[in-house]
């Protein structure tokens, strides 16, 4: 403590239109410390990290870096003064080679020249520092999401900086990534680095910060050693309830398997395969019923989902929708047979940024009706409103861009854009990743709902707590193939599942 | 009742027409320095007269040839062949008349007409099957009817300016009716047109998802390629109409010059009226006033008498200075001196608009 702060933020104030994102808020960083900075979606995390690192400019307050005040106009200038920050989202270049994505923009030159074996020898030579595995020459577009975000953060610790803001970092990794990661972050810490860790793993929380500053509705909470904070008190800090909606959490909704089992199958795969993409495989989904796909990430979950809607086509293998035989040509089909694909990339796959929160919610119906039987802007509102209010989107403006919501709004949005098409089967592929407590429980008690009114559901989520909980029926993936179907019951836990994903089989 | 007024100012200022309908303001209101009667129109022989009917008349064929361009930039694309398009319609109703024993009959100039459209629309099926079906990048797709098609119109004329002589053929691009000029008419039917089947379909929000995230809209169920090939084709009829003008006008088809660099004018104009180049959400309206705005701008050059050889560049000053002060990010840069942090939030479209002008 007696420590000086290398980075200090006083009465922080952010204003946008129709909403105050940072209501005064303070924030310090100690040098040689993992800061978790907590909240819940539309807290202010990001909004202070952008202030902080020039993104945004501030309307009121203070931001001193080792004492002196200092005033970014963009993250590269923040950069030479020694805060580097990775992104949320992967900001690096597909298209380029994983030296080039390293050093792009502060290649070493000679004579102005780049002097691309330097530029390999130094990205190599990061890499195995971080003990990373890379072929740098590679196209960045041939590695996973997870390896990509790992060259984000080599990126960022090049340059040895002062203060490392990790925007969650950990959201598209795996747990030994994680790990991998946690390593990285440990050895900076020792080294002197201040590294501000955004995250909503509240385990990852504890494992790895030594403090913690809580935001909410942008305003500051408090700031807490984590040694000091129980788990329960920080997520009763978070949300700023108490803690029946934890309990709720807890809940176990009443599986009873074998009752679904016997309703009618909404949709059956049988030996549906694509080439390189998922090994052949059975599947089917019953009315009230709901299909939890379990497995790493890459295990081919996601692959799997969009065969079922003809996001890509199979290969191999039939589907049966209703007990009909069906070509999945495409998505358009797929719809008209009454299933629905929320993705789990919202931002590239999901959500149109530039178009109204009412036009999202609207579109797959529409794209469904054809261009020539709009709806009416009375029914499309009548619509809106009611999801807006049911699925307690905030703001809940329907004019609003919805690149303007928070994370858990946006999925809601996507959530009701499927909803209103009224789909017989409902295929969720990560619907709570990257959202907060509060909103997780939601979507989670959203699902179970679902089902109970007869909607069949295929629910993919890399926790295992989360596809234990709600599903009747699990899928377990592993290398691309289904490895196991376990029906959810009493002696089903997460041990099991982990041994199934682990060895490939039933213990 | 000030604040009231103030909330209005500030609703009139933020519109997207705001700017682009200030620059057309401007630049008529600079053209009353050199000629004092710039903004009288009069009736002669029950016809309306003035430098403002010219502007719109002659800017007729930009403003539908700019239409059918800013659908097809809001999907993310762009067509370079309308200019070809252009040529090849007025080609082909000029030759068509031109072997009719009366060149004055009705019949024999409406089937013209609606040949030369029937053509028009072969060839943005064309364009659209190549960027739809096939998935050529439509700048590539485009150039090859841009090139192909000049020597289509040239072969349609054989190398010659076809020159006819009918009236009813003449009405398209230098007639009058009710005592409007009849192109101005036809290019407020057809924006008319574009709006109710964009805005009172579904077409425009569709179009402008397919342009946001054409894979988002694809997973959406959203059959992109149909209103892919719908736009190409409704951008080669509008290239389709505004050629028939030109030929009318001029009563004759030239094959090399007619339509010649509309294509860039057009995608200016799209610019100039907020349209982004990178897809998306479109402004017909400002489309209009951006075809306006050039008009005004060729206008205003002959009648404060730039010398013609610094004609271009001129424009290129103008076009240059439009384009900053309708740039949000350009404008923002500016208001920040004296009120810092104002106008900085969607960092992300700032940045797309920035690309645009440049």
């Amino acid at each position: 403590m007696a420590e000086p702060a290398i980075l200090t933020m006083t009465g922080i104030s952010k204003q946008f239109p129709g909403v105050k994102a940072l209501d005064n808020v303070d924030f310090r960083l100690l040098p040689g410390e993992v800061h978790a900075l907590l909240g819940e979606n539309g807290a202010g995390k990001s909004t202070l990290i952008k202030v902080l690192t020039g993104v945004y400019s501030i309307d009121e307050g203070t931001i001193a870096l080792e004492g002196a005040p200092v005033r970014f106009s963009g993250p590269s200038q923040a950069q030479q003064a020694g805060i580097s920050t990775v992104f949320q989202e992967v900001n690096l270049c597909p298209n380029l080679s994983v030296a080039e994505n390293i050093f792009i923009g502060r290649e070493p030159r000679r004579f102005g020249a780049v002097r691309w074996q330097e530029v390999r020898r130094r990205a190599a030579e990061l890499l195995h520092r971080l003990q990373l595995d890379l072929d740098v020459t590679a196209r960045l577009s041939d590695y996973s999401i997870a390896v990509q975000q790992l060259v984000a953060i080599a990126r960022a610790i090049d340059i040895s900086p002062k203060v490392l803001i990790l925007d969650e970092p950990t959201s598209s990794l795996d747990s030994s990534e994680v790990d991998e990661l946690f390593r990285v972050m440990k050895q900076l810490r020792d080294e002197g680095t201040a590294i501000l860790f955004v995250t909503h793993f509240l385990d990852q929380v504890y494992e790895i910060s030594d403090r913690i500053t809580v935001l909410r509705n942008g305003g500051l909470v408090g700031e807490f050693l984590t040694r000091d904070l129980p788990q329960l008190e920080l997520v009763a800090k978070m949300i700023g309830k108490e803690l029946e909606v934890l309990e709720e959490l807890e809940e176990q909704p009443g599986r009873e398997a074998a009752a679904r089992a016997h309703a009618e199958p909404v949709l059956e795969a049988s030996g549906l395969a694509r080439t390189g993409a998922v090994a052949p495989f059975d599947l089917s989904v019953h009315r009230g019923e709901v299909v939890g796909l379990a497995g790493l990430l890459g295990s081919g979950r996601t692959e799997l989902a969009r065969l079922l809607f003809g996001a890509d086509r199979a290969d191999h293998g039939q589907i049966r929708i209703g007990g009909r035989p069906v070509a999945l040509r495409g998505p358009g089909v797929a719809m008209a047979n009454g299933v629905a694909f929320c993705s789990e990339d919202r931002r590239a796959e999901g959500l149109i940024e530039d178009l109204t929160v009412r036009e999202n919610i609207v579109l797959a119906l529409q794209a469904s009706r054809g261009w020539t039987r709009p709806l009416s802007r009375r029914r499309q509102d009548e619509l809106v409103e009611a999801y807006l209010r049911s699925l307690r989107i905030t703001p809940a403006n329907p004019e609003l861009l919805v690149r303007d919501l928070s994370g858990g709004n946006q999925q809601k949005v996507l959530l009701a854009r499927w909803l209103i098409t009224n789909p017989r089967l409902l295929i969720v592929d990560e619907p709570t990743r990257g959202i907060d407590v509060g909103a997780k429980a939601e979507i989670q008690r959203l699902v179970v709902s679902l089902a109970d009114d007869g909607m069949a559901l295929l629910f993919i989520s890399a926790e295992l707590e989360e596809v234990l909980r709600l599903s009747h029926t699990i899928g377990v993936m592993r290398d691309r193939r289904m490895v196991a179907t376990l029906a959810n019951d009493d002696d089903v836990d997460t041990e099991r599942v982990m041994r199934a994903i682990a060895e490939g089989a039933v213990a | 009742m000030s604040g009231r007024m103030g909330a209005a100012v500030g609703t009139v200022w933020r519109h997207r027409l705001f700017w682009p309908v200030l620059i057309l303001v401007v630049l008529l209101l600079s053209n009353l320095i050199f000629t004092p009667s710039f903004f009288s129109v009069e009736m002669r022989n029950g016809h309306l007269y003035g430098s403002l009917i010219d502007i719109a008349r002659f800017g007729a064929p930009l403003v539908l040839v700019a239409l059918g361009m800013t659908l097809v930039i809001a999907t993310g694309g762009i067509d370079l062949s309308v200019g070809a398009v252009v040529a090849i319609s007025g080609a082909l109703a000029c030759l068509w008349i031109s072997k009719q024993p009366d060149q004055n009959a009705v019949v024999g100039v409406l089937v013209a007409v609606g040949l030369a459209l029937l053509l028009s629309l072969v060839l943005g099926v064309w364009n659209g099957f190549l960027v739809a079906a096939v998935g050529i990048q439509p700048i590539i797709a485009t150039l090859i009817l841009m090139v192909a098609g000049r020597g289509l119109a040239q072969l349609i004329t054989d190398g010659q300016i076809i020159t006819i002589n009918s009236s009813p053929y003449k009405l398209i691009g230098g007639g009058y009716l009710f005592g409007l000029p009849f192109s101005i008419l036809l290019a407020l039917v057809m924006t008319l047109l574009a709006v109710l089947f964009t805005r009172r379909t579904a077409l425009g929000m569709l179009i402008e998802a397919v342009g946001s995230n054409a894979e988002a809209s694809r997973l959406s169920g959203i059959r992109s390629r149909r209103y892919t090939l719908l736009v190409y084709v409704f951008c080669a009829l509008c290239a389709g109409i505004a050629g028939l003008m030109v030929s009318s006008n001029v009563s004759s088809a030239d094959g090399n010059k007619a339509g010649l660099l509309i294509e860039l004018d057009a995608i200016l104009a799209v610019v100039i009226g907020g349209t982004l180049l990178t897809g998306g959400r479109f402004s017909l309206g400002g489309t209009v006033v951006g075809a306006l705005i050039i008009q005004a701008l060729s206008t205003t050059i002959y009648t404060i008498g730039v010398p013609p050889q610094t004609t271009l560049v001129f424009k290129a000053i103008v076009v240059t200075v439009v384009c900053l002060i309708q740039s949000p990010a350009f404008r923002a840069k500016f208001s920040r001196r004296g009120r810092p942090g104002r106008a900085d939030p969607p960092a992300r479209s700032v940045q797309q608009k920035v690309e645009v002008p440049a």
